[in-house]
C-alpha cells in the first residue's frame, strides 16, 4: 500500500451508504427523474467492487445529471460543459490506480463534447464513461438534443426539429470503444450489472443510460417496457462480434425511435487499453507517476545532461 | 565596419538550410565565437523562399544584426528536375538573389550555385554588384555534389566554399559532420567539403576584406534557442507530463518535450485539439502531476476554457503561447506581438492568471522554472507568453548555465500526513477551498489521499468545493482567489533579481520600454545611440505582464521625459497595458511598432528613436 496515497488499494468492505454525501445527500432532480435511478445504481456498483470514496475520481460536464459528482461522496470534479473525458482520461494516466468515471448527458457528450468522446473511445482509456441520455436538453429547459427524436418541439424547435437523432451505440463501436452496453433508469438491477462490469473492464467503458425526463420530455415516457438482448429469445447475437454487434446497435437504435426499448451489453472487446499500450511502448512509466512526487528517494533527472550532449 | 561576420545561406524548404546553418552555427561557437541565428521560411514542406542568418563575432551578440554581409544562394531547388520550369512559381529558382539583396552590406560577399541559378535572369544584377562593391564568386555547386554524392549535398558544397573564402578551419566542421552523419554519407559529404575548400581556394583570387573573426571563449558553450530553453526548465522543475496539438510556433517546444519525457519516464500525448490538450493538463495535474500544455495563438483561442476552468478549480498548469502573426492563420512561420490581449483577458469573468514573457533563452528558462514554482506554489494557471522569434533564434550560452538542481517540489500540495488535522467540513470533506488561507492559497489534496476527498468544481464553490450562489461565499471566495494575485506580485519583488530587465545610463534623458523577445535588440540600439559617450537612452524590459511590476514602471517612467514603446503589433498593445496600469504618463509615451511578419533589426530602433523621439513633433 501507497502510504502517501493510503486511501488506494485498502482492503475493507465498503457499504453503499459510503457513497452518499452528507452535504448534499438529497438530489436536486426533478421527482421521477431517470438521474437517480444511475446515483444508486452506480453507489452499488462502486461497492460491489470494493473501491471507496477517496479513490474514485468521478469527473462530470455540466447539465442536471452533470451533478451527480455532488450527490456522489468521492473525490468529485465537476467540470465544463462537454470537457469530462479529456480530464478523466489524463487523471488516469497519471494515477491508474485511481478508480476514474466520467459522466454527463447526451448534450454534453454526443454534441459539445462529442470530438473527445470519439478520441477518447478510439484511445480506449480505462475508464467508465456514463451518458445519461434522456433525448433532450434539461438545464436549459427542453431544447432538442443530439439523441431527440426527429420531430422534438420545443421552444428553440417550434416546427419540430428536422434532423433524425445520433446512434449514439454506433458512433461508440466506430470510435473505438471497447465495452459499449445501453442500461435504462427503469431497470436499477441490469444497471448495476453492467456498471459492475465495466468498472471491471480494462479499457474505455461506454454506457448509454436511458434516462427518463419527466419534466421536458413526455415523448419518451418511462422508457418501459424495456427488453434485455441477452435475455430476450428473440435476439441472439455475439458482443464479441463486432459485425453482429453493429447490427444490434442499428436495431436498438432505430426500434427506440420507433417506442421499442432495447438494453443490454452490445460489444466487449479484449483489445489492449491504451495505458497498456503506451506501457508496453516504453511511453508511460509503469507505476503511477503521480506517486513519483512523493517518492523521497527518487532521483530526479537534469536537463544539463541533455543539454552537455545536444548542444555543445 | 565589419569585424563580425553576418552570414546567410538562402534556398528553398526542404533543401537543408536549417539543418546545414545550425550545425555551422555550432562550429563557429566551437571556433571560439558568439552566436546569434534567425531563421525565415514559409509555411511550406517544399519550396520557396527561405534563409537562415547566422551572426558570429568575438563579442556578447544581443540580436540578429542589421542585414547580412555573407550571401550563400543555393536557390531553390524544389523542381529537383530542373528543366521542368513549371515546378516554380514565379522566380523563386532566383529569389535568393533577388529577395532582400539590399540588405547585403556594402562590400560584402556573394556565393551563387551556378548549378541551379542563371545569373542572366537576375534583373540588373552587375549594376547591383558594382554600386553596392559586392564580391561574387559563382561556383558550381551542385556539380560538385553530384559528382562525390548526390544533388542535396550541394549545402556541404557551399559550406566548404564558405570556409575557404572565410579562411576559416574546417575541423570543427568535420567533426560535427562526423557526430550527425554515418557511413558512405559522411564520406560523401566530407569529400565534397574538402574538395570544394580546396578548388575555391586554389581557384579564386580574393577580393574581399570579409575573414573569419577570431574570438575565444573561457568556458563550454551551448548553442540553445527559447524553445530548448522553455523545455529544459520544465524539465528541471520534474514536468513529466506534457499535452498539445501541432501548431507553429510552440510546436518546437512540444517536440523537445516529446522527444525527452520517454526517457525520464513522463507522459507525452498528442490529442485532439486544444482545448482537450489544456483539459489533459488539468486532469493529470489534479492526479498529482506537474504537467503543462501550449499552442500558438490560435490554439490558445480554444484553451480559453479550460483556462478559465484551471482558474476558477485553482488547478496548477503551465500554458505556453508561442505567438506567430494572427489573426486567425495569419502568417504561421512569422512573427508577432499581438497576442498580449488575447492572454491576459480571455476566458469569461474576472480573471485570476500569470503572465510571463521572457526575453532570451536565458530568460526564458528562469521564468519557465518560475511559471511552474508560482503554479504549483500558489496553485494557479501560469502562461510563459513568448514568440516564433524567441522561440526559434539559437544563441550560445555557457554549459554552466544549466548546471541546476532540479526542482519537482508542489508547494501548493497538502501531504497526506497532515489532511487529518485539517479544516474539514462536518461530513469529512476537506476544506481545499479555505476561506482563510495565507495568501489566498488553500493547499490542495490529490485523489487517493485518505481524508482529502473534495468535490471541484467550476460552478462557484463553498470551501469543500459545493455547488454555492450565497452572496457571501461567493465574495469570499472571490476575494481569495485574487488575493493570490498581489501576494505573487509580493513574491516577484523580494526576488534577488528581476524578470524585468534595466539597461543603459541610469541618468538618461530618454527611455525605450519594450516586452518579451525584443530585448536584445532593444539593448543593441541602446548602445548605438549612447555610443558618443554622453547618457542618452536607456530601456527597460519588461516580462511580468500579470501581475504588472507597477513600482518599476512607474519609476522608470517618472525618470525620464520621452519614452518610446517598441513592440511587434499594429494597435501598441503594451503601450495600452502601461497606460491602464499607470493611470497617467500617457503623454510621454511614443510608440514603434512592427507587423509585418519580421523582427526589429537594431538599426530600426535607432532610426524610429531619432525620429519619434529626437525628431520635431
Amino acid at each position: 500500500m501507497n502510504t502517501t496515497f493510503s486511501a488506494i488499494g485498502e482492503n475493507r468492505t465498503v457499504d453503499a451508504n459510503e457513497f452518499t454525501p452528507e452535504i448534499e445527500p438529497q438530489p436536486t432532480w426533478c421527482p421521477g427523474c431517470g438521474d437517480f435511478a444511475v446515483l444508486n445504481a452506480l453507489k452499488k456498483a462502486v461497492s460491489e467492487v470494493g473501491r471507496s470514496p477517496e479513490e474514485v475520481l468521478l469527473v462530470t460536464g455540466v447539465g442536471c445529471s452533470s451533478k451527480i459528482s455532488s450527490y456522489f461522496e468521492c473525490y468529485g470534479f465537476h467540470s465544463l460543459h462537454g470537457r469530462s473525458l479529456p480530464i478523466a482520461r489524463a487523471a488516469k494516466l497519471a494515477n491508474p490506480d485511481l478508480l476514474v468515471i466520467a459522466a454527463g448527458g447526451d448534450g454534453d457528450g454526443y454534441g459539445i463534447g462529442g470530438n473527445h468522446f470519439m478520441h477518447t473511445a478510439r484511445e480506449n482509456h480505462d475508464i467508465v464513461y456514463i451518458v445519461f441520455n434522456n433525448e433532450v436538453f434539461g438545464l436549459t429547459k427542453g431544447q432538442a438534443s443530439p439523441t431527440s427524436l426527429k420531430g422534438h418541439k420545443s421552444k428553440e424547435q417550434p416546427l419540430g426539429s428536422a434532423k433524425d437523432p445520433i446512434r449514439p451505440l454506433s458512433m461508440g463501436l466506430a470510435a473505438g470503444a471497447s465495452y459499449i452496453a445501453r442500461t435504462a433508469a427503469v431497470n436499477p438491477s441490469q444497471a448495476k450489472d453492467i456498471l459492475v462490469e465495466a468498472i471491471q473492464h480494462e479499457g474505455f467503458a461506454h454506457i448509454d443510460f436511458l434516462t427518463q425526463c419527466p419534466t421536458w420530455n413526455k415523448d419518451a415516457k418511462q422508457y418501459v417496457p424495456y427488453v434485455d438482448v441477452q435475455k430476450s429469445e428473440e435476439y441472439d447475437f455475439d458482443p464479441s462480434n463486432r459485425v453482429q454487434a453493429a447490427q444490434m446497435m442499428y436495431e436498438t437504435e432505430t426500434s427506440l425511435s420507433e417506442g421499442k426499448i432495447l438494453t443490454g451489453r452490445y460489444f466487449i472487446d479484449d483489445r489492449p487499453s491504451y495505458q497498456q499500450e503506451k506501457i508496453a511502448r516504453g511511453s508511460m512509466p509503469k507505476d503511477p507517476l503521480a506517486y513519483r512526487y512523493t517518492d523521497e528517494k527518487y532521483s530526479w533527472e537534469r536537463s544539463f545532461d541533455y543539454v552537455e550532449n545536444r548542444h555543445t | 565596419m565589419d569585424s563580425e561576420l553576418i552570414w546567410r545561406i538562402a534556398g528553398g524548404s526542404g533543401d537543408g538550410i536549417v539543418s546545414t546553418s545550425d550545425n555551422f552555427g555550432k562550429a563557429i561557437m566551437r571556433s571560439g565565437l558568439n552566436v546569434f541565428t534567425h531563421r525565415h521560411y514559409p509555411s511550406r514542406i517544399r519550396g520557396g523562399h527561405t534563409y537562415a542568418e547566422i551572426r558570429a563575432g568575438p563579442t556578447e551578440l544581443k540580436s540578429r544584426g542589421d542585414g547580412y554581409n555573407f550571401l550563400l544562394a543555393l536557390g531553390d531547388s524544389f523542381g529537383r528536375n530542373q528543366k521542368i520550369d513549371s515546378a516554380y512559381y514565379g522566380n523563386e529558382r532566383i529569389k535568393p538573389l533577388t529577395e532582400n539583396l539590399y540588405d547585403l552590406h556594402n562590400g560584402g560577399v556573394i556565393v551563387y550555385d551556378t548549378g541551379i541559378i542563371d545569373i542572366e535572369d537576375v534583373p540588373d544584377f552587375s549594376e547591383q554588384v558594382a554600386e553596392n562593391n559586392w564580391h561574387v564568386y559563382p561556383i558550381d555547386l551542385r556539380s560538385i555534389a553530384k559528382e562525390e554524392g548526390r544533388d542535396i549535398m550541394r549545402n556541404t558544397a557551399g559550406i566548404g566554399a564558405t570556409a575557404a573564402l572565410l579562411e576559416m578551419e574546417l575541423a570543427p566542421i568535420e567533426a560535427l559532420m562526423k557526430a550527425a552523419m554515418k557511413g558512405p554519407i559522411f564520406e560523401q559529404n566530407l569529400t565534397i567539403l574538402r574538395n570544394t575548400y580546396s578548388m575555391v581556394a586554389d581557384t579564386f583570387e580574393f577580393t574581399h576584406d570579409i575573414r573569419f573573426p577570431s574570438g575565444e571563449h573561457n568556458e563550454t558553450q551551448a548553442l540553445v534557442s527559447g524553445s530548448h530553453a522553455i523545455a529544459y526548465a520544465a524539465l528541471d522543475e520534474g514536468c513529466r507530463f506534457i499535452a498539445g496539438y501541432p501548431m507553429t510556433p510552440w510546436t518546437a517546444a512540444f517536440t523537445i518535450m516529446c522527444g525527452i519525457l520517454p526517457d525520464v519516464g513522463g507522459i507525452s500525448e498528442q490529442v485532439e485539439d486544444e482545448i482537450a490538450a489544456a483539459a489533459l493538463a488539468i486532469g493529470a495535474s489534479h492526479a498529482g502531476v506537474k504537467a503543462m500544455s501550449g499552442s500558438a495563438g490560435g490554439g490558445f483561442s480554444l484553451m480559453s476554457e479550460p483556462l478559465g476552468l484551471a482558474e476558477m478549480v485553482e488547478q496548477p498548469i503551465v500554458l505556453l503561447e508561442a505567438q506567430r502573426a494572427g489573426p486567425a492563420t495569419g502568417m504561421p512561420t512569422k512573427t508577432e506581438q499581438a497576442d498580449l490581449e488575447h492572454v491576459l483577458y480571455t476566458s469569461q469573468g474576472d480573471s485570476t492568471r500569470i503572465v510571463l514573457a521572457p526575453g532570451d533563452p536565458e530568460e526564458a528558462y528562469e521564468q519557465t522554472r518560475m511559471a511552474f514554482q508560482i503554479a504549483y506554489g500558489y496553485n494557479i494557471p501560469v502562461i510563459l507568453l513568448y514568440d516564433q522569434k524567441l522561440g526559434a533564434e539559437l544563441r550560445n550560452i555557457p554549459l554552466s548555465f544549466f548546471d541546476r538542481d532540479p526542482d519537482p517540489s508542489m508547494p501548493g500540495t497538502i501531504p497526506e500526513s497532515d489532511l487529518i488535522d485539517a479544516p474539514h467540513h462536518p461530513s469529512g470533506k476537506y476544506h481545499r477551498y479555505n476561506y482563510d488561507a495565507k495568501d489566498g492559497v488553500s493547499l490542495r489534496s490529490i485523489p487517493g489521499q485518505k481524508h482529502g476527498r473534495f468535490h471541484a468544481s467550476g460552478n462557484e464553490h463553498t470551501q469543500e468545493g459545493h455547488i454555492s450562489e450565497d452572496p457571501i461565499n461567493r465574495v469570499l471566495q472571490m476575494d481569495r482567489r485574487r488575493s493570490k494575485i498581489a501576494a505573487i506580485r509580493t513574491y516577484l519583488d523580494a526576488q534577488n533579481v528581476s524578470n524585468n530587465t534595466p539597461y543603459g545610463p541610469l541618468s538618461s534623458p530618454y527611455g525605450i520600454l519594450t516586452w518579451g523577445s525584443n530585448k536584445g535588440t532593444v539593448e543593441e540600439a541602446v548602445d548605438r545611440l549612447n555610443s558618443s559617450g554622453t547618457p542618452l537612452v536607456k530601456a527597460l524590459s519588461v516580462s511580468d505582464l500579470c501581475p504588472f511590476p507597477t513600482q518599476e514602471v512607474t519609476s522608470f517612467v517618472e525618470s525620464v521625459s520621452k519614452i518610446l514603446v517598441v513592440e511587434m503589433n499594429a494597435t501598441g498593445q503594451f503601450q495600452g497595458l502601461v497606460k491602464q496600469q499607470l493611470g497617467a504618463y500617457g503623454d510621454k509615451l511614443y510608440g514603434l511598432l512592427k507587423y509585418d511578419g519580421n523582427p526589429f533589426e537594431p538599426a530600426e530602433i535607432v532610426a524610429g528613436f531619432e525620429e519619434k523621439i529626437m525628431g520635431e513633433n
